[in-house]
């Protein structure tokens, strides 16, 4: 490790920067809602003193049923939208892969793009007018198709799959294209073998794609949970996390308690045990997925 | 490898399977593009139209609802602030980013592995997480309402994405240039600057364009740092929503003017986007 310490000297003044700044804005701040998830500390109450209470707002959160719910509710979307993003995300990729009609594959490689740059906000917004029990044109299709009208938004249960629904509208594109680039990597003199013994597609999948797919598959999982531990701006226009609390995902639900009940020392708390959900997403993500730098 | 697909693989598939095949990318595409044509044909209704019962899929298009969103509720100021502040974040990420990247790729030194983790760790974490203390420090900083804190907090997100990205590029840059001109005296920076990084071009590219996207796109930081003049596109997109008649034209005009720019360059761009999405991700 001597030459390590070595290129250290050259690699400090690229460096740098980079972390001053990301240590100034990045780390300092999260140093500090680390402090504040050890006080009584509460905007809604300025006059109050900010008093240190060592783990109380942790141990609250242990017994906190609210809180639970709300990381629970945050699991359950993950396991409804995340098989639906998958196999529709394969089969998308599987046609995009298969040779032939060559312009409608680029139409529609190119169409995979729309939902994944509409900002999340607009999201769901289309998602409430969409999903409209009057005038909501799902309303309108499923119609079509002799299904009385439902009211999407007022309930609690439909609420959560209309959100779903647009979720898996925004994502499955990002799967397909991930599984996209495992099929490429299958060399071709493989599949080709592959093709001439046998005509059935799902047997060459099993047999000689699925190795390919695999560490795209693995990654999709962590990143997938990462972004519904993140999940906000869709929500917030499209449900507010309602009604009641049946959409309030976990980083609505910090959002809520950090800025509308104004308790910054218990929303400190329950972002720190988010931060520390990430770290380990994080850490499977590198060992899994990412191996490059080791 | 693109091409190689192109010629085809195993035995000419029948018209059945090919017809079938058609079927299935059709439906594809109508479910992708869906929701996006009927965001832009409601911003296009009058407003009687847009409420209709059932909805209406023929109609007279109207331009009234673009005039007042953009003129009477400003969304034009929060389009010009959100564009101000992408462009301005994505250039701070990348004049800071590219060295770190540049030195990930090239350099072995201690806590390299754990300068890494955080960069990606930074990339998976809830914006909420930093949202709490950074609002209280702004706040007392007096930063509230202004564009500069907007602009520091998106580094946090962009600035990772940038070195991962970049990294990945310089390690594909090849050395024998670097250490010719190391040979010849050229000092590190020099190398840096005048070889590797016009090489890393395509990589530098498809960061900026994520940064770029990413900080348009972003809502939470901005709903909590800005007030009405700093206000960025997304904000505004959610100030519609108290009341009970919603003006769905506007809405959906203001959503249009949001997203519209954002889609049409992803496309011009779709070949880098998809490289940088999926890269990491598959290998």
């Amino acid at each position: 490790m001597s030459a390590g310490r070595g290129q250290g000297r050259l690699a400090l003044p690229f460096l740098a920067p980079a972390v001053v700044v990301l240590l100034a804005i990045g780390i300092v701040p999260l140093g500090y809602a680390f402090y504040n998830s050890f006080t009584r500390f509460n905007l809604a109450r300025p006059n109050d003193p900010q008093l240190f209470i060592w783990f109380d707002n942790y141990l609250t959160l242990l017994g906190d049923s609210s809180f639970h719910d709300a990381l629970l509710r945050t699991l359950l979307f993950l396991v409804m939208v995340l098989p639906f993003q998958l196999a529709l995300g394969l089969g998308i990729a599987l046609m995009l892969h298969r040779p032939g009609l060559r312009l409608l594959r680029t139409l529609t490689r190119l169409s995979l793009v729309i939902p994944m740059a509409t900002t999340y906000v607009v999201v769901g917004l289309i998602g409430r007018l969409m999903f409209n029990t009057e005038f909501g044109v799902v309303n309108d299709l499923i119609g079509a198709l002799g299904i009385r009208p439902v009211e999407w938004l007022g309930d609690p249960v439909f609420a959560f799959i209309a959100l779903g629904v647009m979720d898996v509208w925004q994502w499955t594109p990002f799967c397909a294209l991930v599984f996209v680039a495992g099929l490429t990597m299958v060399p071709y003199e493989i599949e080709e073998a592959a093709r001439l013994e046998t005509k059935r597609w799902w047997r060459i999948l099993a047999h000689v794609q699925l190795p390919y797919l695999l560490p795209g598959l693995t990654a999709l999982l962590i990143l997938r949970t990462a972004d519904v531990l993140k999940m906000f701006d869709a929500i917030q226009t499209m449900t507010r996390g309602g009604p009641g609390t049946a959409t309030e995902l976990i980083s609505v639900y910090i959002q809520r308690h950090g800025f509308k009940i104004l308790d910054q020392g218990m929303a400190s708390a329950q972002a720190i045990v988010l931060l520390i959900l990430t770290i380990v997403l994080a850490r499977l993500y590198i060992r899994l997925v990412y191996r490059e730098v080791a | 490898m693109a091409a190689r697909a192109e010629r085809g693989i195993g035995p000419r598939p029948g018209p059945m399977r090919t017809a079938l095949h058609a079927l299935g990318l059709i439906l594809v595409l109508l479910f992708a593009v869906f929701p996006f044509y009927w965001m832009v044909t409601t911003s296009l209704k009058e407003a009687q139209d847009a409420l209709a019962i059932p909805p209406v899929w023929l109609f007279e298009p109207t331009l009234e609802h673009y005039e007042s969103a953009l003129f009477r509720n400003n969304v034009l100021d929060a389009l010009l602030n959100s564009l101000f502040v992408a462009i301005c974040t994505t250039a701070a990420s990348i004049a800071l980013g590219t060295p770190a990247a540049y030195a990930l790729a090239r350099f072995e030194f201690r806590g390299k592995r754990d300068l890494w983790f955080w960069f990606i760790t930074n990339r998976m974490v809830s914006p909420i997480v930093l949202a709490l203390p950074f609002f209280l420090i702004a706040n007392t900083l007096g930063l509230i309402n202004t564009k500069l804190a907007l602009i520091l907090i998106y580094i946090t997100f962009n600035l990772p994405i940038v070195v991962w990205i970049c990294t990945d590029q310089f390690r594909g840059v090849p050395r024998d240039l670097e250490e010719a001109a190391r040979l010849e005296g050229v000092k590190r920076f020099q190398i840096f600057w005048r070889i590797a990084l016009p090489l890393a071009m395509p990589g530098v590219a498809v960061s900026a364009i994520f940064s770029f996207i990413f900080s348009w796109n972003e809502l939470l930081y901005a709903l909590v740092l800005t007030r009405s003049a700093t206000r960025t596109a997304p904000v505004t997109a959610t100030s519609f929503m108290s009341g009970y008649e919603l003006p769905w034209g506007e809405i959906m005009a203001t959503g249009t003017l949001i997203v519209l720019p954002v889609i049409v360059f992803a496309l011009v761009v779709s070949r880098q986007l998809v490289r940088g999405l999926t890269m990491g991700a598959v290998r």
